[in-house]
């Protein structure tokens, strides 16, 4: 159990709880001493887990709780209000410019965050709200910087102003400037070298850029892992630059993603996007709320849906939801979901928004779902009879042999994506309950 | 011995905010408690958990220290400043065996999550080799990233050493396979295979790293290998999950630290050293090519206790 997730912590932390019944002051010490561990393991900065417990305590405390009826409800609406407390409630977005004025963002970070990556992520993400965006390639230290802005930004569609290696950052924004006014752009995103918040001479260069043009958003681009040295860069980038706002990196590892918590916590600046993956297509809006109740194991729910209808039509998001919650869902469903799936980037990062699914049972299901599978796959139910493809518990052996011979694959490998085609309409079936008593209503499973 | 000084009072300097704080919050406890009790254990877990050592072993660390403190009859909180010191220098000291690799016709291949500062590790490691006599040769078997092989050839070029890459998109193990007979039809002495950061929980690219690795190991089976992790040095508990994970996958031997110019402590390698036994290497703290040394555990703990390197 050394790498459980936090929200599997809290979940494991508030079963015990649940099954005492009645909340005595030492529960809601113990249950808080193992929300600490959880958040400083999450690598949530250890100043922010102290003042977090702190005022959890005194809240559970309080008379509500010793007067509720079900003192476990209390103990976790409060763990969950004062999370969504300190990640903030509202959704911002990128400030664009009025009146015809361009709108300026410059990346920032410290090397390796994912600014290039995220810059042009970002330019695809403006482009699609009408806007016509230039990328100008302001890394001028690391070695093929500019060409991989480039290729980001061919894929893309987007232009990339570019004056080589040899030229000072500020030249190249100020003429880039020039560039955007003549060829009608209405947005530049700078994407600027990877530096420590601790290099004078480096964040000067930033502070001067900041003097030249009129930078609307300036952007912190931080990696989702960073541990609890998070705090120090966020706050000296704000301090010495000025932040706007911030976007996380890397949030489709496991990590637990304390540093997001711990920089709006630290600095009050609001976290606009969260990279999601190594696809240009991978950046979400971040819903703080959301995140507070996906730490707390309630998922992700409304982001999955969100996501769903940017990317497949409506209908059959619709559709593919409403089989997820009844738990019919049969071969055919998942044959024509299939595509629509690999264009939600498999169904592991589906599942990774729903309420309680741990990471071994999503090791599971992406066995069973991974690339080189799916051709298999494709294979078994297109030698299923209709029959066969609606009602899965019409296979016998010898229905599965014939299958098996039919897709050219071992009866074994058959046997195995059957299995496994249970196992996740197992889980689907738990999944209804899960996302009813979840969010709106607030109520809880016991 | 001149470059080596340098080095440290670099590493000395990239660390100095952090440690000032570091320090300081150490100085207060040590000498600041009179007694050894439970406050005094209180503030030494949090400047511990702080340094990115973790929980769990800040834990483990604290109760050696509760066990010597009963055992040594220490009283003075001070007594307890040298054992923390020598226990974990203990801990991170690495056998003789450590860089083997530099005296026989070997395969180093370097894996990591992005960003960490892989690519950048193998142009200086390169340099290095280089330097002292070596045949180098690095292999671009980063073939997603977008201009990720032009960066390499770049530090291959500054290195002047052979390069071997392959178009973007294109195979990795084939790449691999390229670059190993080259290395063989030229008499390389050190082959530097550079890969794909990937995240260790997407299946997918762990597979292709297992590729990679059964590539070498068939088609290279008499030469030694070594297999460096990159970890970020601002990386939280995470980098212990990713350590474990692709140790999975691949015989880890050694981890490369990286980005410790900056404020933070490193203390996830001392996690690292503790709940996994795996060695810290090679310590970087710049960009330049000299900014890539061999760990030496008496410097990097002292750097971290003491005021004055």
């Amino acid at each position: 159990m050394a790498f459980d997730s936090l929200s599997e912590k809290l979940q494991g932390v508030f079963k015990n709880l649940k099954s005492k019944g009645r909340l005595t002051e030492s529960d809601v010490k113990t249950a808080l001493k193992e929300v600490k561990m959880a958040l400083l393991e999450a690598d949530v900065n250890f100043k922010v887990v102290k003042q977090f417990t702190n005022t959890v305590t005194e809240k559970a405390l309080g008379s509500d709780v010793m007067n509720g009826l079900n003192p476990g409800q209390m103990v976790i609406k409060i763990v969950n209000e004062e999370l969504v407390n300190l990640m903030g409630s509202e959704v911002t977005d990128i400030t664009y410019g009025t009146g015809g004025e361009i709108t300026t963002i410059m990346m920032v970070g410290l090397q390796g965050a994912g600014k290039t990556t995220t810059t042009a992520k970002l330019a695809g993400k403006v482009k699609k709200r009408g806007k016509k965006p230039l990328l100008v390639a302001c890394d001028i230290y690391r070695p093929a910087a500019i060409e991989q802005l480039q290729i980001n930004g061919k894929k893309q569609e987007v232009e990339v102003f570019s004056l080589g290696d040899k030229e000072k950052p500020v030249k190249i924004a100020k003429e880039a400037m020039d560039y955007a006014k003549k060829n009608g752009f209405d947005v530049v995103i700078f994407d600027t070298a990877g530096r420590l918040h601790i290099d004078e001479d480096m964040m000067d260069e930033l502070a001067s850029i900041k003097k030249n043009i009129n930078i609307l958003n300036t952007i912190l681009v931080v990696d989702a892992m960073t541990g609890q040295d998070a705090v120090n860069v966020s706050s000296t980038f704000d301090e010495k630059i000025g932040i706007d706002g911030v976007i996380v990196t890397k949030l489709d590892g496991d990590t637990r993603g304390g540093a997001a918590l711990s920089i709006k916590a630290v600095t009050g600046k609001p976290i606009l996007y969260a990279g999601m993956g190594e696809k240009l297509s991978d950046l979400e809006q971040f819903h703080p709320d959301r995140m507070a109740s996906r730490i707390l194991g309630m998922g992700d729910v409304l982001s999955l849906i969100e996501k769903a209808e940017a990317e497949i039509d409506k209908d059959a998001a619709i559709q593919l939801s409403k089989k997820v919650k009844k738990a019919s869902f049969d071969f055919n469903d998942y044959l024509t979901s299939m595509e629509q799936m690999k264009k939600l980037g498999g169904l592991s990062s589906i599942l990774g928004m729903m309420p309680g699914i741990n990471s071994s049972q999503m090791a599971q299901i992406e066995g069973a779902v991974d690339d080189k599978k799916l051709a298999h796959i494709e294979a078994i139910i297109l030698s299923m009879t209709p029959a066969e493809r609606e009602n899965p518990k019409l296979l016998n052996p010898s229905r599965k042999h014939r299958i098996a011979a039919g897709a050219g694959l071992d009866i074994a490998e058959v046997n195995r994506f059957v299995k496994q085609f249970e196992q996740s309409k197992k889980m689907m079936k738990q999944m209804p309950n899960m996302m009813g008593k979840g969010r709106r209503g607030m109520r809880f499973p016991f | 011995m001149a470059e080596k000084i340098s080095f440290w009072q670099r590493l000395i300097k990239g660390l100095t905010k952090t440690r000032d704080n570091f320090i300081k919050s150490m100085d207060y406890i040590f000498n600041g408690f009179t007694n050894i009790d439970e406050d005094f254990y209180e503030e030494l877990e949090e400047v511990l958990i702080m340094g990115d050592i973790g929980v769990r072993t800040t834990e483990t660390i604290l109760d050696d220290l509760r066990d010597a403190v009963k055992k040594e009859h220490i009283k003075e909180p001070s007594e307890c400043k040298e054992f923390l010191i020598n226990e974990i220098k203990e801990q991170m000291s690495l056998g003789e065996a450590a860089f083997e690799f530099e005296n026989k016709t070997s395969v180093v291949l370097v894996i990591g999550v992005n960003g960490v500062g892989k690519t950048t590790t193998i142009g200086k490691l390169a340099g290095k080799l280089k330097a002292n006599g070596k045949k180098v040769m690095v292999a671009g078997a980063d073939t997603f990233r977008a201009a990720a092989s032009d960066q390499l050839k770049e530090w291959a070029n500054r290195a002047s050493v052979d390069f071997v890459g392959g178009p973007e998109g294109s195979d990795p193990a084939a790449v691999v396979y390229d670059a190993v007979h080259a290395a063989k039809a030229r008499g390389i002495d050190v082959l530097l295979v550079d890969t794909a950061g990937r995240l260790h929980n997407k299946k997918n690219l762990m597979n292709e790293l297992s590729k990679i690795n059964n590539t070498i190991t068939k088609e290279f089976p008499e030469a030694y290998r070594e297999t460096l992790i990159v970890l970020d040095g601002t990386t939280g508990q995470n980098a212990l999950v990713q350590a474990k994970e692709f140790s999975d996958v691949t015989d880890i031997s050694g981890i490369v630290l990286t980005k410790l110019d900056g404020t933070a402590k490193g203390g996830i390698a001392i996690a690292i050293q503790s709940e996994l036994k795996l060695p810290v290497k090679y310590i970087g703290v710049g960009e330049t090519i000299d900014d890539l040394e061999k760990f030496n555990a008496d410097e990097f703990v002292d750097a971290l206790f003491y005021a004055e390197g």
